[in-house]
């Protein structure tokens, strides 16, 4: 998919179901500007989602979605689980992997699609529960950062196998009982961030989906700096209400709580020095173009 | 290779087989097949303009392809589709009832589908069903989506199925062509305007 291909044939314009026609008209493709801001006023790229009600997996879909930097040239990679749900109703290319292979996939689809269309950026994103990422497909998680592929792995952590009924994950917290693992957690949270920093990932953020604005910005810097650089890694709190027995209205606060400074969730991030040069030369050229869109601005009105 | 096997309406009921394994080749150019039965084009073309006649609601699903203007071609076979069925419309009785509608893309959407406005080759049965679809034409379809589906109805309901193939055909359908192109479907449209009135509508 690319831009000039979102178009409805003028002929079949008018049979096709109005979600598609929303689609075409109001979201926002091709809009370099597209952020979580856009949520409540375009057409968002999430049609209805199969999760749980007020799942937080249901928020970090859309934020992330609403954030993608170029989701015309977009192609996500999904596992199954709960996402593996929504992926049906999103207005983006993407591909479900089996369970835990989701980093393999994306490999071989990052650079084929290099070599079938040399000189256009096309972003890989990895989305995929905690289960998929750490445990099952712990291999081909670190195998991809280790080879340094040139795409982001987001893993929905919600420290345990929520699809399934809730068995013990690899980032699940010690001690922890969950419904299938009455036992509870005997070993400690696996460290995945700084596992990944330590396996050649050059931007890593640890953090929960409580802020759509910081959300946006870690996708973006995920997202370029994998385009230019690396691998890169977020992990983002996506806590699954049912299993810890919450209802619809309290995953933020839960997600707010697990944020706190001494908490697991605290923001961390580890950014490469290659990659804090790419931040800083982005930021720079993102002022130029705010300044220069708002001279284009002054001397249209003048 | 020789076969009884023929590819029929349904219902075949649960998991009927592929064509191809039954031993139903496809056409070559210039060709269609009818049931499997390789036949000349232009016996394909009158054949499925009968169908198209004689059903009570006769239907096309475009696709994907056909839907999204994703290049010159694409758009005027989108041109010639919509032609195909104001002729359609045009040519049946008032007891008939012609249909267009979508399949925009192949995600398995269910059970959120409204089978009013649109099928899903996922499960194409709940829109035929629904409208009472008992002839249909697929245009448009990716080849792996369309197989499953036209399987998936000829499995689970008693319509007629024809694909208008721009590749190499579609064994699963009952009537299919080959390397459809813009002036192919207008030409289908030609014969249901030369067959009006010809053919016996449903009781
Ligand atoms: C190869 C394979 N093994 C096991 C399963 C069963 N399975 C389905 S979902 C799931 C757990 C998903 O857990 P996670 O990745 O944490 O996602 P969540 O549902 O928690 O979002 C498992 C083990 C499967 N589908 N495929
Ligand atoms: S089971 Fe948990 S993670 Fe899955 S949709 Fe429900 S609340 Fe969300
Ligand atoms: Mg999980």
């Amino acid at each position: 998919m690319s831009l000039e291909r979102i178009k409805i044939a003028p002929e079949m314009y008018e049979i096709m179901p109005p979600e598609y026609q929303d689609l075409v008209k109001n979201a926002t493709y091709g809009n370099e500007n597209r952020g979580w801001k856009d949520i409540g006023t375009s057409k968002e790229l999430i049609e209805e989602h199969s999760l749980c009600a007020g799942c937080p997996e249901s928020m970090a879909f859309r934020y992330i979605l609403a954030s993608l930097p170029a989701p015309e040239d977009t192609v996500m990679v999904g596992s199954t689980g709960c996402t593996s749900l929504v992926f049906p109703h999103v207005g983006i290319h993407n591909i479900h992997s089996l369970f835990g292979n989701q980093n393999a996939i994306a490999t071989g689809l990052k650079r084929a699609l290099t070599v079938r269309f040399p000189g256009r950026i096309k972003d890989v994103v990895v989305l995929a529960g905690d289960g998929a990422t750490v445990d099952i497909g712990l291999d081909m998680t670190l195998q991809a950062w280790f080879r340094q592929e040139k795409f982001t792995t987001i893993c929905f952590d919600n420290e345990l196998y929520a699809n399934t009924g809730g068995q013990e994950s690899g980032l699940m917290q010690k001690g922890f009982v969950a419904k299938m693992a009455p036992v509870g957690k005997t070993f400690e949270k696996v460290r995945l961030p700084e596992i990944a920093r330590e396996s050649g990932c050059h931007y890593v953020v640890n953090c929960t989906v409580s802020k759509p604005n910081l959300i946006e910005k870690v996708i973006k810097n995920a997202i370029h700096i994998a385009r230019e650089i690396g691998p890169t890694y977020l992990q983002l709190y996506t806590p699954c209400i049912l299993e810890i027995g919450k209802n619809s209205m309290e995953g933020l606060q839960e997600m707010r709580d697990s944020e706190k400074p001494t908490e697991r969730f605290a923001y961390r991030e580890y950014i490469s020095d290659q990659a804090k040069e790419l931040l800083t030369e982005m930021a720079a050229k993102e002022k130029e173009r705010k300044a220069e869109a708002k001279r284009q601005l002054a001397s249209v009105k003048a | 290779m020789s076969t009884s096997y023929q590819v029929l309406r349904g219902p075949e009921h649960f998991l009927p087989p592929a064509a191809a394994s039954m031993g139903i080749r496809l056409p070559d150019p210039g060709q269609g097949h009818i049931h499997g039965k390789i036949v000349s084009e232009e016996e394909a073309m009158e054949a499925a303009a009968r169908q198209f006649l004689s059903a009570k609601v006769p239907t096309i699903f475009p696709g994907p392809l056909v839907l999204w203007a994703w290049n010159e071609k694409a758009a005027h076979k989108a041109t010639a589709v919509r032609h195909l069925y104001e002729t359609l419309k045009a040519s049946v009785t008032s007891t008939q009832q012609a249909m267009l509608i979508p399949m925009p893309d192949y995600r398995p959407k269910y059970p959120k589908i409204n089978p009013e406005v649109e099928i899903n080759p996922n499960h194409p049965n709940l829109t035929i069903w629904h409208n009472k679809i008992d002839a249909c034409m697929f245009v448009g379809v990716h080849c792996h989506q369309a197989n499953l589906s036209l399987k998936i109805i000829r499995g689970g309901t008693d319509c007629y199925t024809i694909a208008m193939c721009a590749q190499a055909g579609h064994e699963d359908a009952m009537l299919s062509f080959r390397d459809a192109t813009a002036e192919k479907i207008m030409r289908l449209a030609d014969w249901v305007k030369k067959l009006k009135g010809s053919v016996e509508p449903p009781k």
